[in-house]
């Protein structure tokens, strides 16, 4: 019987939640008690290999890898890290992405650290390298606002994404810094952002778009239609055809006004390419990024974003002024798809049935930081 | 041998003790030799450029160090602030 994993990763640590009808769950946990867990990734091409990028407030990162789900970790001693000596003198504060590689590789695994760096492993997790083509291209600085201007909790690098059709055609996200392109394995690299807003910015003297700068917050790619990309950025909601051009559609023009079309989290349907699902928060005045209004909704799309409808059903009615994070909507491959969300304010919430009625799986769990899915060996 | 204190947050690293034993005539050969003991410590530490870490202070023989090059007599402790919520 197929196990479904939750493996719901926190500020305070790391719980699984298992289940063979996506009804009754059963609780694990903590793991990694008292750590902030930024990422836990199972890898699906052996089902067996996890790994869980963890620091606390007071020491450096620890990635940590499970062979045997979770029974027993042991800590990475060649983890990502910037080589010594380099000029610009960066060291990891923490790893906050991890993405396993193509199929075809089966033990390269990609990670997106803060401050800004890409790393990948060959052996399963177990040692890293820079990918230098990123981490020291000349533009690299620039890209990211410099070292010193990041936000609070230091610059992200997510959205990590592999073409399933080709191992060496990659995609990043740079929080800030924008979207980003290679079909080299990492040598070289190319800004992606045209279309999208970067309302925080002075306009440009020409009236021209800025090539990167942007902030995406989390970039999906369909996995059977991999040309398309879906994107919640920090000023809106795209959609990008890769085989009709290079420029962004803004499909967050057809969300309620009053809801907008801001928000961290995007996932896509792992079969129909038409579907999406966000969690819309308020991005106005001071950014409060919180449930719009305090009545937290999904909202999904079934015609590849021009029309885009509420789902609340189950979901607190008012005063719920908590978000969901880039890392904290995830779908599974069932047959009608779950959607899972974890919160800022601890809970998770599962959808059995695409979005159309939410239950609560956990409702007092620390911060959440990422939720993911997996299907266990 | 250097004396090694050993806060709380690393007592993961040396199966639950406080004070253990290191051999080395500075601060970075006292934890280079602690790491062949104790996998993984060093890196919670000592970032890769050799910094000592924010939020981790290593006092010396009773005087705060600020770089791996400083000289150990007789004690090494190390301390994890109590930073964060």
């Amino acid at each position: 019987m197929t196990t479904t994993q939750l493996a719901v990763a926190t500020r305070k640590g790391l719980w699984f939640f298992r289940s063979t009808d996506r009804r009754t769950w059963s609780v694990d946990g903590p793991h990694h008690f008292g750590a902030m867990v930024h990422h836990v990734v199972l890898d699906p091409r052996d089902g067996r290999t996890m790994l869980a990028a963890t620091r606390t407030g007071h020491l450096g990162p620890a990635l940590m890898r499970t062979v045997d789900h979770g029974k027993t970790w042991t800590q990475i001693t060649t983890p990502p890290a910037f080589p010594k000596g380099e000029p610009r003198g960066r060291a990891v504060d923490h790893v906050f992405w991890l993405t396993p590689g193509h199929a075809s590789e089966p033990g390269v695994w990609y990670a997106g650290t803060s401050p800004q760096g890409l790393f990948r492993s060959e052996d399963g997790g177990d040692t890293w390298a820079p990918v230098s083509g990123f981490n020291d291209h000349p533009d690299q600085q620039t890209w990211v606002h410099g070292d010193q201007d990041q936000t609070p909790d230091g610059g992200k690098t997510h959205s990590v994404l592999v073409d399933p059709r080709d191992a060496a055609h990659l995609y990043l996200g740079l929080s800030g810094g924008g979207f980003f392109e290679s079909t080299d394995t990492g040598a070289t690299w190319s800004p992606l952002n045209s279309g999208v807003a970067m309302d925080f910015a002075p306009k440009l003297p020409d009236g021209g778009e800025y090539p990167f700068g942007h902030d995406p917050h989390c970039v999906v790619l369909h996995p059977q239609r991999p040309d398309r990309l879906w994107r919640q950025d920090h000023c809106g909601l795209y959609r990008l055809d890769r085989d009709q051009g290079p420029r962004w559609t803004r499909v967050g023009e057809a969300m309620p006004k009053e809801v907008g079309d801001i928000g961290f989290a995007i996932a896509t349907h792992p079969r129909d390419p038409d579907t999406a699902w966000v969690f819309p928060m308020d991005g106005t005045s001071v950014w409060p990024r919180t449930s719009p209004g305090g009545k937290p909704a999904v909202y999904r799309t079934r015609d590849a974003g021009a029309s885009w409808q509420r789902l609340d059903r189950g979901l607190p009615a008012a005063q719920a002024w908590w978000t969901v994070k880039r890392q904290c909507l995830a779908v599974d491959a069932g047959d009608p798809v779950a959607l899972y969300l974890g919160t800022t304010g601890g809970q998770v919430w599962a959808s059995v049935d695409e979005g159309e009625h939410f239950t609560q799986l956990a409702a007092d769990l620390p911060h959440v930081y990422s939720v993911t899915v997996g299907t266990p060996a | 041998m250097i004396r090694v204190l050993v806060p709380t947050h690393l007592r993961s690293y040396t199966d639950g003790v406080a004070e253990v034993e290191a051999a080395g005539a500075t601060l970075g050969e006292v934890l280079a030799d602690l790491e062949t003991r104790h996998r993984g410590l060093r890196v919670r530490v000592i970032d890769e450029q050799d910094r000592i870490r924010p939020h981790v202070k290593c006092f010396v023989d009773g005087v705060q160090a600020w770089s791996l090059d400083q000289a150990v007599a007789a004690e090494v402790q190390i301390l994890a602030a109590l930073s964060g919520g």
